[in-house]
This record gives C-alpha cells, sequence and structure tokens, in this order.
C-alpha cells in the first residue's frame, strides 16, 4: 500500500500542531464556538448528541494491520473500546474529549492517518471499490487512481470552500461496488478499442434530500487527461454551484438546473484552459504510486485442506457460502467479515475485534484489510488453504458471522442514538430486524436482499439504494420510518420509490415482516431474489402487504 | 394576546466532554436534565438563553428545548445501543 512521504508527514504534524492550538484556544476562552467550529470541522471533529466524534479517513478504505491495531488503541486510550466504521469507508470515534483531540490525531499520523477533510465544503476522502486488486472481475486496480487523487485533492487550495462537499469513488471493475453513481464524480476505470485505459466519467449523482443517478459526461476519457478534467469539472461547479442555499449547493443540482448539455459545454471549454496548463504527473509522484499496488506475491500452490474441511464443518461451508467471493487467483479468495452480528450494531468493531483482524491481516492476509461501504470488512488476498484458520479465529472474536449479502447485513447510520442532525434512530431497527428474521430462521430462504437505514434525510444510510430502504423522520412529535422499494445501488443504480405513509416505531418491524412474507409468496421461486421479484411485479403487491386495508391503523 | 408558549429548559453540550448540560434554577450548568429549569415565560426564556450564551468558554451553544421531545428524552439518557453516557453514571 501507498506509504507517506516526508511531504505527506510533515504536513500533517503540521496541521496536527495548528489544531492543538486552536483547541488550547478554545478552551482558554480566546475562540468563542462559531470561531472555532469551521476549524474543528475542517480536522474532522463533528459535537453529536452525547459527545463529540472524531471521523477518521480510511483512504479508499484501505489499511494495514499497523494501522488496524493503532485504530484498536486509540478506541481503548481515548474512547469506550470501539469504533463505527462508516458508508464512507471511514471510522468514527464517539466518545473523545475535546482535551485529548490533539493527542488521539498524533497517535493517527504515527500510523500514517488523519482526519483531514473528513468535514467541510471540500473534496472528502476518495472512496473506491473494496475488492480493489483482488477481485475476479476487475479489468484494473482503482486505487493508483485513489491515490493520485487523494494527493491532488489533499489541501487543494482552490476546492477548499467549494459550495457543498465533494466525494468522489473510483470502480475498475465490471459490477459496481462503490456506488459510484451516487457520488459527484464517479469514475469508472474503462479500456477503449485500441485497448488504451481512461474513464468513463459521471457527475451529478448523490443521495440526500434530492437522491440522483449520476449521469455520463465522458464515455471515454484518456487516462492522462484525468487531472485537468476534475480540475474543470471542479472549476465550473465552484464558480457556478450554488451558494445561496445549501440543500441546492450540490453539483447534482447545478448540473439539474443547468442541464447536462449545457454543463459539459462549459466543462469542455475550461478543459482546454486546464490541459493546456498541466504538465502531467510527475514521475517523483506517480512511480511510487503505481510501486505502491503491485500485487503482493501469492502462494500458487493448490491444496485441499479448505475441501477437506468443509466436508466436516457445516458452519464453514454455511460461511464460505455468503462471506467468500472469488479472487483472480483461483488459489485465493476475497474475505468479507461481517460487522453485522445479529442484534449487534452495524458497522461496530470493538478494539479486540480490531487487533484480531489486524492479527489475520498480518498473519494470512498479505497485511491488507478494507473497509466496505457496507460497514464490513474485507480481507482481499486470503489463500484457500488458509480459509478454516481464519474462520476459526474470526470465529474465536466473535467476527464469523455468516450473513454477507442477506437480509442481518443491514446498512444503519448513526442516527439519533448519536447523531445531531438526525431525524429519528436507525440502529434500534436495524437490530430489531436482524433479531426478527433469526428467530423465524427465514433470512437464508429469502436470500440476497439489501436492507439500508438512515436516521433522516441526508441518506448516510443509503437507504435510496437499499431494495428496502427505511428512512427514519419526526412527524407529529414521534418517530415516523417511511419505506422506499426497489432501490438498487449497483452499476444499474436505481432510486427507490416511496411505498406510502410512514410507520412508527412499533410498526416499522411488522411492516417488513408483512413485505417479506409477501414476497416468499409471490416469488417465482427460490431463484428470483426480492429485487427480481419486484422488478417483475411492481410495487402493488407490496404495497398491499404493506397496507393490507386503506387506511389502516398500523400506518401512522 | 400572549403568544401560547410551551415550557421550555435551557440546554447545551459542555466544552471538553461535549455531553448534554442543563441550567438550573441557580444560573449553575447541571449534567442532569431532572436539574434543568422549566421556563415558563417567553421573555424571560430568551433573554436567560442570551445571557446563557455569553458564557463561551464552558459550553458549546445554549438552546431552548422543549423537554419532552423524544430527542430531548434521548440526549438525557445517553444512546440506546450501549450502557454508555449519562443513563451510565
Ligand atoms: S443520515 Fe442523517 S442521521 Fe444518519 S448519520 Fe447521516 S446525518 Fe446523521
Amino acid at each position: 500500500m501507498y506509504i507517506y512521504n516526508d511531504f505527506d508527514e510533515g504536513f500533517v504534524r503540521d496541521r496536527i500542531d495548528q489544531f492543538r492550538g486552536q483547541i488550547d484556544r478554545r478552551i482558554s476562552g480566546a475562540l468563542t464556538e462559531d470561531e472555532f467550529k469551521p476549524l474543528r470541522l475542517m480536522n474532522g471533529l463533528y459535537l453529536q448528541l452525547h459527545a463529540y466524534m472524531l471521523r477518521v479517513a480510511v483512504p479508499y478504505g484501505t489499511l494495514n494491520g499497523r494501522q488496524m491495531r493503532q485504530l484498536a488503541y486509540i478506541a481503548d486510550r481515548w474512547d469506550k473500546g470501539y469504533g463505527h466504521f462508516t458508508t464512507r469507508q471511514n471510522i468514527q470515534y464517539n466518545w473523545p474529549k475535546l482535551s485529548d483531540v490533539g493527542d488521539i490525531l498524533e497517535a493517527l499520523a504515527d500510523v500514517e492517518m488523519h482526519a483531514i477533510q473528513t468535514s467541510g465544503n471540500c473534496i472528502r476522502n476518495v472512496t473506491a471499490d473494496h475488492f480493489a486488486g483482488a477481485a475476479l472481475d476487475e479489468y484494473e486496480d482503482p486505487r493508483p487512481t485513489a491515490e493520485l487523487l487523494r494527493q491532488w485533492s489533499t489541501d487543494h487550495a482552490e476546492f477548499l470552500y467549494l459550495p457543498r462537499k465533494f466525494k468522489i469513488a473510483v470502480s475498475g471493475a465490471k459490477h459496481d461496488r462503490a456506488v459510484v453513481r451516487a457520488h459527484d464524480i464517479g469514475l469508472y476505470l474503462r479500456r477503449n478499442d485500441a485497448g488504451e485505459a481512461g474513464y468513463e466519467v459521471v457527475i451529478g449523482g448523490g443521495l440526500g434530500r434530492t437522491p440522483m443517478v449520476g449521469k455520463t459526461v465522458q464515455e471515454f476519457l484518456p487516462k492522462a487527461d484525468l487531472l485537468p478534467y476534475l480540475e474543470a469539472v471542479l472549476q465550473v461547479y465552484n464558480l457556478n454551484g450554488r451558494r445561496d442555499n445549501k440543500y441546492k449547493a450540490r453539483i447534482k443540482i447545478l448540473v439539474q438546473e443547468t442541464g447536462l448539455d449545457v454543463l459539459k459545454a462549459r466543462i469542455d471549454t475550461q478543459f482546454v484552459l486546464s490541459k493546456a496548463a498541466f504538465k502531467g504527473v510527475p514521475d517523483s509522484i506517480q512511480a511510487p504510486i503505481d510501486a505502491a499496488f503491485e500485487p503482493p506475491v501469492f502462494n500458487n500452490t493448490r491444496s485441499t485442506v479448505l475441501d477437506d474441511a468443509l466436508e466436516s464443518d457445516p458452519l464453514l461451508q454455511s460461511w464460505v457460502d455468503t462471506n467468500l467471493a472469488e479472487h483472480k487467483n483461483p488459489a485465493y479468495a476475497m474475505v468479507t467479515v461481517s460487522l453485522k452480528a445479529v442484534g449487534a450494531t452495524p458497522g461496530d468493531a470493538t478494539s479486540d475485534q480490531m487487533r484480531a483482524l489486524a492479527d489475520i491481516a498480518e498473519e494470512f492476509g498479505h497485511d491488507e484489510l478494507r473497509v466496505s461501504h457496507e460497514q464490513n470488512i474485507i480481507l482481499p488476498h486470503i489463500r484457500r488453504a488458509d480459509i478454516p484458520a481464519v474462520h476459526a479465529r474470526l470465529r474465536d472474536a466473535g467476527l464469523a458471522t455468516a450473513n454477507i449479502g442477506l437480509l442481518s447485513d443491514i446498512i444503519a447510520c448513526p442516527g439519533m442514538d448519536y447523531c445531531a442532525l438526525a431525524t429519528a434512530r436507525s440502529i434500534p431497527v436495524a437490530k430489531d430486524i436482524a433479531l426478527r428474521f433469526e428467530e423465524l430462521k427465514l433470512e437464508r430462504d429469502i436470500g440476497p436482499l439489501k436492507i439500508k437505514i438512515s436516521g433522516c434525510i441526508n441518506a448516510c444510510g443509503h437507504h435510496h439504494v437499499g431494495h428496502i430502504g427505511i428512512l427514519g423522520l419526526e412527524k407529529h412529535g414521534v418517530e415516523s420510518y417511511q419505506i422506499t422499494l426497489g432501490g438498487d445501488g449497483s452499476e444499474n443504480m436505481v432510486i427507490g420509490k416511496r411505498a406510502g405513509p410512514g410507520f412508527s416505531d412499533k410498526a416499522i418491524l411488522p411492516a417488513i415482516e408483512r413485505l417479506l412474507m409477501a414476497y416468499l409468496d409471490i416469488r417465482e421461486d427460490a431463484s428470483e431474489t426480492f429485487l427480481q421479484c419486484f422488478k417483475r411485479l411492481g410495487e402493488a403487491p407490496f404495497k398491499l402487504a404493506l397496507y393490507p386495508v386503506e387506511g389502516s391503523q398500523n400506518a401512522a | 394576546m400572549a403568544r401560547i408558549f410551551t415550557p421550555q429548559i435551557i440546554t447545551s453540550n459542555h466544552l471538553i466532554e461535549g455531553d448534554s448540560i442543563y441550567l438550573t434554577a441557580t444560573g449553575s450548568w447541571s449534567r442532569q436534565a431532572a436539574d434543568a429549569v422549566l421556563m415558563e415565560n417567553a421573555d424571560i426564556a430568551a433573554l436567560t438563553l442570551t445571557a446563557a450564551n455569553l458564557q463561551t468558554g464552558l459550553h458549546v451553544g445554549a438552546y431552548l428545548a422543549d423537554a419532552t421531545h423524544f430527542r430531548e428524552a434521548f440526549r438525557a439518557v445517553g444512546p440506546s445501543n450501549y450502557f454508555h453516557g449519562k443513563q451510565a453514571g
């Protein structure tokens, strides 16, 4: 993986010194909260309902064992012994004290990590396919692009005060696992007919208040043009994006209000200038990036260890069925470690679990870990022969839940258990659904299903692209949950449709149960997934299940 | 005619820990919602809030809140997924 150079290191340490000074002045009363707030946000420090929250960047979700172990140390030393992995592939600490934040940032810098640009109206942490460099369906590793963009966007003076936050995602595979079309800029690595590498560039995607599927603005952009082209997009956005209304300030609104063709013409005009001024990425920058993402040296020796173990271990078999994915190297597999134990908080890991993951990655996994936007941890390179041993170690750490891609693999944002912006809680809804279907023993029967829950319209829980989306709102002074159906976060991204009136906190679980029972009744056969069934039949039978009698008392 | 005013409390977050704090009848801050003084009069509430927000070195930004709202109920207790925050003492 990419290792910081002296420039990166110096920049991060300088920022910590500055921020320590700002914290001291805030504590002494020399700075008011109004003066301090933008400074703390620039350093990833939020204030939530019960405490501060520090959001730490995990560039394109990639970590090594040493970093994961340090995250565990921070959780124990300055927090409450756990961390929360987010849909932005980051980690959040929910309980830091203001007076400890300088020390926490110092501890992060010791392992080349920081919290810069995890908030504010700047280019945020670049996200990427969590199976990067390992997936069988990958054309090209997206991480070198993501790392180049990280370096380019970090402290980019021109783009630190954009109209609004700006998110970029990169994928280099056939299947989109990074919800690329839900980003301000999305990049798909492509090859043209001549076999040259480049990008399909998508702009104006996003969820939140006004969900939109990103639109392709360039079918094929040669690789060498990436930075000047993105610079042109950002410059046009910086100048034309609305600053009068924060709800209309994202680039998706600019695309909508201006029209793609007009905006594209403006970007193209700007691109002529930025391209002429661009001298190319210097080799001193590009070469270390390319070298950092060389594939590991694989052990290609075939072995029957896994097959033998599977014959006698049904638990291992069931975990292998759901949590393993195909690696480019047939002797290897990609392991998804579920952070969704039934009844637990989606995305949370204890410090002991983080240390177990660090150990396993170092011992069996070429020292690589990834955070997925679905709030799980990936071990991207595990030799198939080591799978039984890895599974046993995960089981000891309480990390062997076999549910990836199934009902209880739920995305849930922190919601009103933590988040100051929330209008309702998300975590208890996720827990209740997982526990109920565990009781019914129907999860495997229901099959592939993505439930995604957000605690407010900001949609951090990606509810719009859940096959079943749940949005927590406030209605008449109580929590109310709105269901959306048929969303899809894959390469065929679809925004789910609102099913009807919301449900109270008591009524939401029975509603989900009715919905899934109806699906089991009406699906063609067990091979037809919930989403396929919804596409085939449309919303009518599902709405009928949710609202059995017009004006039913179940609807709040 | 006087406006209808729902009695409210004045609450903020502590500067260092960030947890919820409540203005009491004596003008001090308490970490327990039960100690909060209930403001019955809109004008006095507004004046008290302005005064509270001058104590900038103590807390993060006070506001008037309806203590019966569920958001305030959660703030007063802590998260529902772990026994952390106020409920843990
Ligand atoms: S969706 Fe809303 S409640 Fe959930 S984390 Fe985002 S801002 Fe907070």
